[in-house]
């Protein structure tokens, strides 16, 4: 099996080394060895079912939830081994948010859906639900458009706005990594355009981790990209580059649209 | 090629019918019609008969062609089997007179049909309705205004009658709290004697002594009581039916007295009222043909209560367990099977087991436990509420599991997602979002289970319903709520009076009125779950997703 590290990324803040994942013996992730840069946007590239998600969701065990997931291999956010049945989980998933592909808001206020990571950690304070909530919809860029109606069903807001308030609900409880699980696919293209420019704000803040299937938008707004063919992280590198001059035939036959 | 496949599109073609489906379609609309009216019919036939029964109709006289007379209200117009005209049923009372309340008369032997302005109707204790006309009264204590009218003077002194009765219920009522103050000291020294105290201990001796005194007292107060009654019978007052034979009636036996013949429609409409409230808040009369329905529709209430609180939240727990929690493989799809099956074995067996686990078993263990002084009386080793309730909440459980499991799987899975990557637990993703989205589906599980509740019978006949229940299963009495008690219900009332009744042809509309009853709650607590359900839709409605 061959290992690829394309890149030396300086001061990684997540990094995987020879990860297998094995769904019911299946296995899906093959000898995954990756360094996520901090305050970066990395992209995950590849056709469906390659494992770019099934990667994604390693980094704040979302696979969990999935009943025969099994990993070896090694995990790090910082220092820490995050494929270790101790850790606590419900922290873990507090350091590393997610935004997923259909937008989810809870059937609630828009109010209730930001400051939900918030109540379950236990903040009952007003003031500082009011305050969180308003920063986290404007970093969000939603705050113009809900301020007067914070009180009213999340459900009442278009799909760009449900899905920029996920973002929202995501930075609330302001995590290092926010993954997102290729979170324009079901939006127009305006809603997308705007949601691309909020990645590229965030990225000042937080370590972007976004999978998509849209090409241009990995080009777009990502700064480095990772190639998944098969369960196997074909290149890893600066944007730029694999979209330019990749070292791979495969990243170049897919990314000139021959396969996938 | 492209003009011959338009060419197709603009000619209507014609297909069998059955490649187009109308005839499915009268189907199911033939369906839906006949299921409706089915429900309609059923639900007009009851009204029609219920709602008319308290209606004081008009008394008719009966010339006959001999000479005779015959008085009490029409019931029915009908051909003679034989041939030979019509006849007519008459509700002519005066059981004690004639033993039978109805009686057939042929139309041709009949003279004449008159509403006299004085015939008089009696509504009373025992020996149901009399029809006839008042003679005189026969007062001993009473007085009444000279010069009044007959029927004026009768209601004045029935009046001063019922007014009479007070002081004697009080004293019953005394009697009743004397003879529980003797039970309770009963139970006190057959404790003792369980614990194995000596007769001459000073307990016993001074429980001796409060007992011999209570019963002095006792004794003292029934007389009295007594006394008082037979006094205030003796205030009579006589009346003779159409045939002019005379009856002498007390006068407290009289409970409603009334001349449907001269009365006016507003004063119908209030009798009619005053029997609705009779029907609702009063005990029932005469082996539950006559007078009110309270003691059987609060036990019903109750029953399906009891059972909501003991089967909604075992059944919503087992249900989360089953689809949250366990593992999915062949023991979770052998309960799921289980739990389906369950839900269709009659409840017949229900009861039976009812009868053996809770009320023989865990009955018979509570009574050895805590009430063995009062053995071989059982206290909860017998039939009562709340065995009845257990056994129709095990019964409704299966319904409550079926509809929750299915109300939380259809919660979809990227809100629980979104809720777990925020850093929830399992139970607080349950608690906070998954729990109140399913919580419609969950109320239409509950409204399905109250609805197979309330309609059961056969396993509350042998889990603690009786004919005629002393008191409620609520009341004033220390502890106040007496889960051991047997109690009255609606459904078992309707089998009970339409058909081990003594008078089943003066029953039957006391049936109609009970069936109108159960249907109308059962209909209002349906009602009342369904629109919690309907605000909890509107609160956690799915939206766009």
């Amino acid at each position: 099996m061959t290992q690829l590290v394309t890149s030396v990324i300086e001061d990684p803040i997540v990094r995987t080394r020879n990860l297998n994942l094995y769904y019911s013996g299946a296995q899906a992730l093959f000898n995954i060895s990756m360094d996520f840069p901090r305050n970066q946007v990395t992209a995950l590239i590849g056709p469906s079912g390659c494992g770019k998600s099934t990667l994604l969701r390693c980094l704040n065990r979302m696979n969990d939830l999935i009943i025969g997931v099994t990993v070896d291999g090694s995990i790090l956010l910082e220092d820490i081994e995050l494929d270790d049945p101790d850790l606590d989980v419900v922290e873990l998933r507090r350091q590393v948010g997610m935004v997923f592909q259909k937008s989810n808001p809870f059937p609630n206020t828009i109010f209730e859906n930001v400051v939900y990571g918030l109540r379950i950690a236990g903040m009952n304070n007003r003031e500082e639900l009011r305050v969180t909530c308003e920063r986290s919809l404007q970093q969000a860029g939603l705050w113009d458009e809900v301020k007067d109606r914070l009180h009213e069903s999340a459900l009442g807001l278009s799909g760009g706005q449900q899905q920029r308030l996920c973002i929202a609900r995501a930075i609330a409880i302001n995590p290092q990594v926010v993954l997102m699980d290729e979170p324009c696919s079901a939006l127009d293209p305006r809603s997308t355009a705007r949601i691309e420019d909020l990645i590229a704000e965030l990225r000042e803040q937080y370590t972007i981790v976004i999978v998509t299937h849209n090409m241009q938008q990995a080009a777009r707004v990502s700064d480095y990209t990772g190639f998944l063919y098969e369960g196997v992280l074909i290149e890893f590198g600066l944007t730029k580059k694999i979209f330019t001059k990749p070292n791979e035939k495969q990243t170049e036959d897919y990314i000139t649209g021959r396969f996938g | 090629m492209h003009s011959s496949s338009s060419n197709k599109l603009k000619t209507k073609v014609k297909r069998s019918i059955w490649a187009d489906g109308d005839p499915f379609i009268w189907a199911t609309g033939a369906a839906l019609t006949f299921t409706l009216c089915m429900t309609v019919i059923l639900m007009l036939v009851v009204m029609y008969n219920g709602l008319g029964v308290l209606w004081p109709h008009q008394i008719s006289l009966f010339e006959m062609e001999d000479g005779s007379f015959v008085a009490g209200k029409i019931m029915q117009w009908s051909e003679i089997p034989d041939g030979g005209g019509e006849r007519v049923q008459l509700k002519v009372g005066n059981r004690d007179l004639y033993s039978l309340d109805f009686r057939w008369v042929p139309e041709n032997d009949i003279a004449e049909i008159t509403f006299p302005n004085d015939a008089i109707a009696l509504e009373r204790r025992e020996f149901g309705n009399f029809y006839g006309f008042l003679q005189e009264l026969s007062l001993n204590d009473i007085t009444v205004p000279a010069d009044t009218e007959p029927w004026e003077a009768f209601l004045s002194a029935w009046n001063a009658a019922v007014e009479r009765t007070q002081p004697i219920q009080a004293l019953s009522q005394e009697v009743q709290r004397l003879s529980r103050e003797m039970e309770r000291n009963r139970l006190s020294r057959a404790r003792l004697e369980h614990q194995g105290v000596e007769a001459d201990a000073p307990k016993m001796v001074n429980l001796i002594e409060e007992q011999s005194e209570l019963r002095a007292q006792f004794d003292e107060t029934l007389a009295e009581q007594n006394r008082k009654t037979a006094a205030l019978r003796q205030e009579t007052a006589i009346f003779a039916d159409a045939g002019g034979r005379t009856r002498e009636i007390a006068l407290v036996d009289v409970v409603r007295p009334y001349r449907p013949n001269t009365m006016s429609i507003p004063a119908k409409v209030g009798f009619y009222a005053s029997k609705l409230w009779e029907l609702l808040s009063a005990e029932p009369r005469e082996s539950n043909t006559e007078g009110g329905l309270f003691p059987a529709i609060f036990g019903t209430v109750m029953l399906i209560f009891l059972m909501s609180i003991l089967s909604f939240p075992l059944g919503v727990l087992a249900a989360i367990y089953l689809q949250e929690y366990a593992k999915e493989g062949s023991m979770v799809k052998a309960v799921h099977i289980a739990v389906n099956n369950l839900a269709g074995i009659p409840s017949i067996v229900y009861g039976i087991f009812g009868l053996g686990f809770f009320v023989y078993g865990v009955g018979g263990i509570v009574d050895s436990l805590f009430f063995a002084e009062r053995l071989p009386t059982p206290t909860f080793g017998t039939g009562g509420i709340l065995w009845a309730s257990l056994t129709l909440g095990l019964l409704t459980v299966p319904v409550v599991i079926v509809a929750t499991e299915e109300a939380l799987s259809s919660v979809p899975k990227g809100i629980r997602e979104a809720s777990y990557a925020l850093g929830a637990t399992r139970l607080q993703t349950l608690r906070r979002t998954v729990l109140p989205m399913a919580s419609p589906g969950i109320m239409t599980g509950f409204i399905l289970a109250m609805a197979r509740a309330a309609g059961e019978v056969a396993p509350l006949m042998i889990t603690g319903v009786v004919k005629l229940a002393p008191s409620l299963p609520i009341d004033g009495q220390f502890p106040f709520i007496h889960l051991d008690r047997k109690f009255m219900h609606l459904g078992f009332h309707i089998y009970d009076v339409g058909f081990q009744s003594p008078n089943v042809e003066a029953a039957k509309p006391m049936v109609y009125v009970t069936t109108m009853l159960l249907v109308l709650i059962v209909l209002i607590m349906s009602s009342l779950a369904i629109y919690l359900r309907s605000r909890m839709k509107k609160r956690y409605q799915m939206g766009s997703m």
